[in-house]
């Protein structure tokens, strides 16, 4: 996993609640074996008027030509419900998307971003809404800062938190597996007493 | 001698797998059962390839074949190019690593939610994992289940365990008992409907009081299935004799003495009389009717007596809008009754309600229309979750009444619950669907889903609208 620092960006307003995994990635996409090839298809039912995905929706925010560029995705609460998919997070990230600002995720969707070093950041509902009035005609560019877990734009800054390993993960691009299996010892010793039934 | 302070049954299942709390690392629980299948495995089984590392315990992981299959023929090819390679790579990557899979026609095979509990692979007092967000199922039996992603499989593959954060814990009580007619599927889209589809964020819930307790084994999983449909961790009910009782003598359970100690320890997980919860819910059965939902997330539900709810109903400002969208979307007024929405689609199957109950329910009401048929416009389909739910629907002549009946008997397969196979609505469809997740496009693109009963589902498919079956 890439190692995760800071990131300054266009910040692209999703102002939508609840978007599930579905729309994000929906399943027909979800067909292959490899790790690439779902960017294309990153909201594919907003983002294209057609079925077979050539004719781009104009008037869906992403395809608006001001947000091309836009690395920092700002959405509304419960970002992610749905499926455990982890196609979703590797679509934001195909895309171009390193951050994912929203006022509250859904679990699975959370824990797969980070697994895969897409910052999610949850922030209060009322920064929420200040950060949706600046980022109308792509004029909010923001700053996060991971190790001082900061959002910064101009004089404004808001704090946000994340659990200790997970930022600590992310800062270090741990391999969380190689890190696991350097305690296989510990889990051997928890095996050898579980009942033998389990 | 210590008094211990009195814990919830999340707290005895997380403290029963805690491998490892070091300070500065989340901490790391033990996985006692994996179950897999083609969609969210292959990316997991290419890493572990690539960095060289075997599956820890093949014996603890079981696959299965479920969610792009075609319900119309065993071929691996039957669903399409895509399909056909993940089912091709599941294959190689189980040959290889050594995990039992079940495959297309095998005996054992179907949707992993159904086939774990009927296995006897789903155990109480278990942690479950699964790719897949409707692993709640499991919770039924007392198990801690829930779903994870790709990155987590590979790490539960080459480790056995996962790193979890702690999660709240939910009592949702439901008491007394539920009025005739009305099944496990209403119980748990009323609860959605209070808490909204956000409302058990960050929780694991447990399902408890006379209600639940009340129900058979099916019935619970319908329950636990659904509760990441509120946002919910995981879904759990307390083991006791029906648990029990439905476990013993399943092929993968324990057997003789380790049946018996197991009942033992699986006696003791409920909580503790005195345990507090970080927030409890109740509910009174006798309150609750049949439900449908009328928008494009679960939360979005209303009795079947009831009437199309208006953006105005709601004081919330986002609830309002996503009112606004859902009723552009579903392509409903505000004020219609809904008994008077007319479908055109109708399917009966998914992890939700799949299970012999299920179509037993189903087949009862198609009797109760005596020898009426489903409407000419409206193609009906039922899949049953497993090989072993159609063998026994067989067994019991049920596929005969849905047939007579003019509904399609399709092979087991996750099918039009989200549609990755061919089972996939056209644009404007509408469809009274016993799945469990009714988002814009589920079924498929501009595809309209009301989530209900497998009783009200055979209902709509004789009559052509929803039926207040209890008027």
């Amino acid at each position: 996993m890439e190692k995760f620092n800071t990131h300054t960006g266009l910040v692209v307003p999703l102002d939508v609640a609840n978007v599930d995994t579905d729309q994000i990635i929906p399943k027909q996409f979800l067909q292959k074996t490899e790790r690439v090839g779902f960017g294309v298809h990153l909201f594919h039912d907003s983002r294209y008027l057609d079925h077979a995905g050539t004719q781009v929706n104009p008037d869906f925010i992403i395809n608006k030509p001001e947000y091309k560029d836009a690395s920092i995705l700002l959405a509304g609460e419960n970002f992610g419900c749905g499926s455990s998919r982890e196609h979703a997070p590797w679509a934001l990230q195909e895309y171009g998307f390193k951050v994912i600002i929203a006022s509250s995720f859904a679990d699975i969707f959370y824990g797969n971003c980070i697994n895969v070093g897409l910052l999610p950041i949850k922030l209060a509902e009322a920064e929420i809404e200040q950060l949706f009035k600046l980022s109308p005609n792509a004029q909010l560019t923001l700053t996060v800062d991971l190790p001082n877990n900061t959002v910064t734009c101009g004089e404004l800054s808001f704090k946000f938190s994340l659990n200790e390993f997970q930022q600590y993960s992310l800062e270090n691009g741990v391999d969380s597996v190689g890190w696991t299996l350097n305690k296989l010892d510990t889990i051997k010793a928890f095996e050898e007493k579980m009942p033998a039934w389990q | 001698m210590t008094i211990s302070t009195p814990k919830t049954m999340y707290e005895k299942l997380w403290q029963n797998h805690l491998v490892e709390a070091t300070e500065g690392e989340t901490p790391l629980l033990y996985v006692d059962r994996h179950l897999i299948h083609e969609v969210t495995s292959p990316q997991a089984f290419a890493n572990l390839r690539f960095h060289n590392r075997p599956v820890r315990h093949p014996e603890r992981t079981i696959a299965t074949m479920d969610h792009n299959i075609s319900t119309r023929s065993i071929k691996i090819d039957a669903a399409g190019e895509g399909a056909a390679n993940q089912l091709r790579a599941l294959a190689i990557n189980c040959k290889y690593f050594g995990i039992e899979l079940f495959d297309m026609g095998h005996k054992n095979q179907g949707i992993a939610h159904v086939i774990g509990p009927e296995l006897g692979l789903t155990l109480p007092g278990t942690i479950i994992v699964c790719g897949d967000s409707h692993t709640a199922t499991h919770g039924a039996f007392g198990a801690l289940a829930f779903g994870i992603g790709t990155s987590e499989v590979e790490h539960v593959f080459a480790t056995q365990t996962l790193r979890q954060n702690k999660a709240k814990t939910m009592k949702i009580e439901v008491k007394g008992h539920v009025g005739a007619g009305i099944s496990a599927k209403d119980i748990i889209l009323a609860i959605i409907g209070k808490t909204g589809s956000a409302g058990a964020t960050g929780y694991v819930v447990e399902y408890c009081g006379e209600a639940i307790e009340a129900l058979s084994m099916e019935e619970r999983m319908t329950v636990c299935n659904m509760s990441i449909e509120f946002g919910a961790k995981a879904g759990l009910i307390a083991p006791d004799q029906t648990t029990f009782d439905y476990v013993e003598g399943k092929e993968y359970a324990p057997k003789g003495e380790v049946f018996e100690q197991a009942v033992a320890d699986w006696t003791n997980l409920k909580s503790d009389a005195d345990a507090t919860f970080d927030a409890v819910l109740t509910l009174e059965a006798k309150d609750i009717k049949a439900q449908v939902t009328w928008g494009t997330n679960p939360g979005q539900v209303i009795s079947v007596d009831g009437i199309v709810p208006s953006p105005e109903d709601f004081n919330d400002p986002v609830e309002k809008e996503s009112c606004v969208s859902a009723l552009n979307y579903m392509g409903l007024t505000a004020g219609t009754k809904m008994t008077d929405i007319q479908v055109n689609k109708v399917f009966i199957g998914s992890c939700t309600n799949s299970r012999i109950e299920d179509l037993r329910a189903a087949a009862g009401v198609v009797q109760q229309y005596e020898g009426q048929q489903v409407v000419e416009t409206i193609d009906a389909i039922i899949v049953p979750g497993s090989y072993r739910v159609k063998e026994q629907a067989e067994s019991e002549g049920l596929d005969k009444i849905f047939t007579d009946a003019g509904f399609e008997w399709r092979l087991p397969g996750c099918s039009m619950c989200l549609g990755m196979n061919d089972d996939v609505l056209e644009e404007g469809d509408r469809c009274a669907s016993t799945s469990n997740r009714n988002f814009e496009g589920r079924q498929g693109r501009g595809s309209r889903t009301h989530l209900v009963s497998p009783e009200m589902a055979a209902a709509a498919a004789i009559t052509g609208h929803f039926v207040d079956l209890n008027a």
